[in-house]
């Protein structure tokens, strides 16, 4: 019988780079910088790792293919690597490959490491995709927020927002995280902005502006996990455990039958019920402390809350506008900026909130410190919200 | 003659954006102030995504609505279809879903074409069923008299023999080395001879001939002629010849000119299907079309259709007026803008994939034989129950479907920006990521009903090959 993961495996160290328009660095130095910071924060040597995954999901985009680019940049010799892909959870992908290898016993040390180098790409958003062989002989080809502005057409026709309304309550998810933003000296964005000035800015994909949709930077992030009982013996304290790890992926029916409304993403509902159930929380809105979601765009942030049992349905534009998920509400969201303001290197962005998460129970958040952060649960959205993957993990004390 | 063969049904597309002709004479007003002169009326262009296989597709399936036995064969009329040497015919064929025996065949090389390849049908001797379809989209020089006078569209008609609309009384056709206009292969642009000798001592004098040995032929005299129309001549040249032989001038088709412009292979084709539609019972309509000679076709009509949004005075008031001259030219490929590097994107086609794919890019989907569940596009197991191999053929082109969730989308490249993609709800049941096309400046709202149409997929400039697949209009 399955018991879960819950604390089985504890977070020895993480680290994580500065995200930015990095046009100094490669990805290998990503990887270093990342590295080095949860090498020495784990306090262990390079060669008792057991295993490494990497996450990284563009391979067109100067990571590239295999096991190479991970063993290579930080000379891990004779050990089993693994690079994971899937979309934007590829990083939460790689820590679950890091965490079931330390809780099968396997090994006593597992690295998990994401990084992505998007800004040699020469463009704004991100990249378009390599086609290769995909069958583009009948999907349109879409960006990315157009592919998540049909969660505001959907939502907005569920609940008859209209657009202006429906834009208040986005442009303060977007204002909210440039606030914390500010104060996370690892991210790209740091710089406040005047609601007005999120609302009126130019239409990407109706009806999301340019400060709706996330930044797109270069990153790594990086966590050394082990059992509890070696982090102890390794003389921590204050423990970091992995509560659960939990993937849905899309079977077709959103995008293949008229199930799905668009005011939702099934994906999301799907790998909350089975996170907490894994992590054992019954009510989330008591349990956790904080959260860091896939805030690709800001309609997203706003039907997550919803998707992970936050917001009452049809209520999270209300919550959003009341403070609700502000650094200083019920349940602060995204307090290290989130994708709004760190980026989104793909693969690095799923470790990138787990390191936030790691830094806030630790007491190490500096400005952006939560009084008494305890449980955090961090999700990422792949693909579009018809088709794709979400992928949760929730992070607590011991 | 040729018992009671004649034309079953017909239909008409002509393409929804139109452009006043000044709005294109005042772009050039500053080098060339003549085009003024011109400047009267409109003409229809093809978006980016229409050519004239997708022209001929709307036309025919306008065409075959209704009709329950379908055609034998199919041809396909155009000096301007988009392949050389691949059967543009066919790829009509595989839009309309005929079946495989159905011959293909492209008919070219003249602005006569269209006329030329009814004629054949109906003189195939055979009584039998065909599909003939004439479509162009003209290509002109900026700056020529042409780029106001050429237009683009597609007519249809099905031939049979089995109580048509109009009978077929008989043709005539002429040959003469009289060369109005050229376009080498391979030659971007036609090159014209001066207007006054083309109408002259061309259309003055070869169509009227034609005509009268066409009233000769079959015995009846011009003063019968109820509807006379003329296709290849230049504006005007119809009323010389309608002159000349005796025919009050109010017995003229509308020529199109000022409303569609001169659609070349297509343009006697509309003619005709003008005068049906303005026919009663008993009239003689006579279509001509000149070039290196002339063509002249004549019928009786015998049962007039009844008013129809599949005809010519239908498309005729489908339209969105455009006034963006450099529109125009980017959407016929004149005008190269910078689209940035989200345009540099590959997108070969892989043709294996395309020959196995042929169901799908014919919009047919599936019925799930365990569970119902309609559905695109058809994979190996259900998409609602999971079953293997339990998908019955289930095409979607005609099926009433809305918009489920839309957004217009303004990074992704796109030659028409911005682009509607959005997930279409069929009420059968199935639902499918698509383009949404012909959207109005206003949107496109959650709920909206839709059509289908065949549409330019993606044209591949490094390899030139154009690509085809359907897309979501909103519903008229």
């Amino acid at each position: 019988m399955a018991t879960g993961i819950k604390d089985k495996v504890a977070i020895l160290g993480m680290g994580c780079s500065r995200f930015g328009e990095r046009w100094e660095v490669g990805s290998e130095q990503l990887m270093v910088e990342a590295f080095n910071e949860a090498l020495e924060d784990a306090g262990i040597e390079r060669k008792l790792i057991g295993a490494a995954w990497l996450g990284s999901a563009l391979d067109a985009v100067n990571v590239g293919n295999s096991a190479l680019p991970l063993a290579t940049a930080l000379r891990l010799q004779g050990i089993p690597v693994t690079r994971v892909e899937n979309m934007c959870a590829t990083g939460t992908e790689a820590l679950r490959g890091a965490v079931y290898a330390v809780a099968s016993g396997a090994v006593d040390f597992a690295l998990a490491l994401g990084v992505e180098k998007l800004k040699d790409s020469g463009f704004g958003g991100l990249p378009v995709p390599s086609k290769g062989t995909m069958n583009d002989l009948w999907m349109p080809y879409c960006s990315a927020p157009a592919g998540f502005a049909q969660l505001a057409s959907g939502y907005g026709a569920r609940y008859g927002f209209s657009r202006e309304e429906l834009k208040r309550a986005l442009a303060h998810v977007s204002w909210k995280s440039h606030q914390n933003g500010a104060r996370n000296p690892k991210a790209h964005l740091r710089r406040p902005l005047e609601m007005d000035a999120i609302i009126k800015a130019p239409i990407i994909a109706e009806p999301l502006g340019v400060f709706d949709c996330c930044g797109v930077s270069d990153g790594a992030a990086c966590a050394i996990v082990t059992t509890p009982e070696i982090a102890r013996s390794l003389g921590k304290r204050d423990l970091v455990t992995v509560k659960a790890l939990q993937l849905s992926a899309s079977s077709g029916r959103e995008s293949g039958t008229a199930e799905w409304d668009g005011s939702s993403v099934p994906n999301t509902q799907l790998a909350a019920r089975a996170a907490y159930r894994e992590a054992g929380i019954g009510d989330p809105r008591q349990a956790l402390t904080q959260i860091e979601v896939h805030d690709c765009f800001s309609i997203t942030e706003l039907v997550t809350m919803e998707d992970l049992g936050l917001s009452e349905p049809g209520r999270a534009v209300a919550d959003v506008l009341d403070g609700r998920y502000d650094a200083d509400g019920a349940i602060p969201c995204q307090t290290d900026g989130g994708l709004k303001c760190c980026g989104h290197p793909v693969g690095a962005s799923g470790l990138r909130m787990v390191y936030e998460h790691y830094l806030q129970f630790l007491g190490r958040a500096g400005a952006r410190q939560l009084p008494k952060p305890r449980l955090g649960l961090s999700h990422n959205l792949g693909g579009v919200p018809y088709n794709g993957v979400a992928a949760i993990s929730i992070v607590g004390l011991l | 003659m040729n018992g009671g063969i004649g034309i079953k049904s017909f239909g008409v597309f002509v393409p929804r954006a139109r452009i006043p002709r000044a709005a294109i004479a005042d772009a050039h007003a500053w080098a060339l102030p003549g085009l003024k002169s011109l400047g009267r009326g409109e003409r229809a262009f093809c978006s980016w995504d229409e050519d004239p296989i997708t022209l001929a597709v709307q036309a025919a399936r306008h065409c075959l609505v209704g009709q329950s036995e379908g055609p034998r064969t199919v041809s396909l009329a155009s000096t301007t279809a988009p392949f050389a040497d691949l059967q543009n015919a066919a790829i009509l064929s595989q839009a309309l879903r005929l079946p495989e025996t159905v011959t293909a065949q492209d008919a070219a090389g003249s602005t006569r074409a269209g006329l030329r390849a009814l004629v054949q049908a109906l003189e195939s001797g055979n009584g039998g069923r065909a599909l003939v379809v004439g479509a162009d989209d003209r290509r002109a020089k900026p700056g020529s008299t042409q780029e106001l006078t050429y237009g683009a569209g597609a007519a249809a008609f099905l031939t049979g023999d089995n109580q048509p609309l109009a009978r077929y009384l008989g043709s005539y056709a002429a040959s003469a080395p009289f060369v109005d206009h050229f376009r080498q292969s391979g030659a971007p642009y036609d090159y014209y001879w001066e207007e006054r000798w083309i109408r002259d001592a061309g259309v003055a004098k070869l169509v009227p001939e034609a005509v009268k040995q066409l009233l000769t032929r079959i015995d009846v005299p011009a003063g019968r002629v109820a509807w006379f129309g003329l296709a290849g001549a230049p504006s005007g040249g119809d009323a010389l010849v309608a002159t000349a032989l005796g025919i009050p001038r109010e017995r003229l088709v509308p020529d199109l000119q000022g409303t569609v412009g001169d659609t070349g292979a297509a343009h006697a084709l509309l003619l005709l299907a003008g005068a049906l539609e303005r026919a009663k019972a008993g009239d003689v309509v006579v279509i001509a079309a000149f070039g290196l000679g002339c063509e002249a076709v004549a019928f009786e009509v015998s049962h007039p259709p009844a008013a129809s949004p599949y005809g010519l005075a239908a498309a005729l008031g489908r339209k969105t007026v455009e006034n963006s001259y450099l529109k125009m030219l980017s959407f016929s490929g004149e005008l190269q803008l910078d689209w940035g590097p989200r345009s540099e994107t590959v997108i070969k086609a892989s043709l294996s994939q395309q020959y196995r794919s042929a169901a799908s890019l014919a919009f047919v989907g599936g019925r799930c034989g365990k569970c119902g569940q309609v559905q695109f596009p058809v994979m190996p197991n259900c998409v609602n129950c999971a079953a293997s191999g339990a998908l019955a053929p289930y095409p979607l082109s005609d099926e009433p479907a809305h918009v489920a969730t839309v957004s217009a989308d303004w990074l992704q490249y796109y030659p028409a920006p911005p682009l509607y993609v959005g997930l279409v709800q069929f009420e059968a049941g199935a639902r499918a990521l698509m383009e949404i096309v012909d959207v109005p400046a206003a949107g496109i709202e959650v709920g909206a009903p839709l059509n289908f149409v065949f549409r330019l997929k993606a044209h591949d400039e490094l390899r030139h090959y154009s690509r085809y697949f359907w897309k979501a209009v909103p519903a008229a």
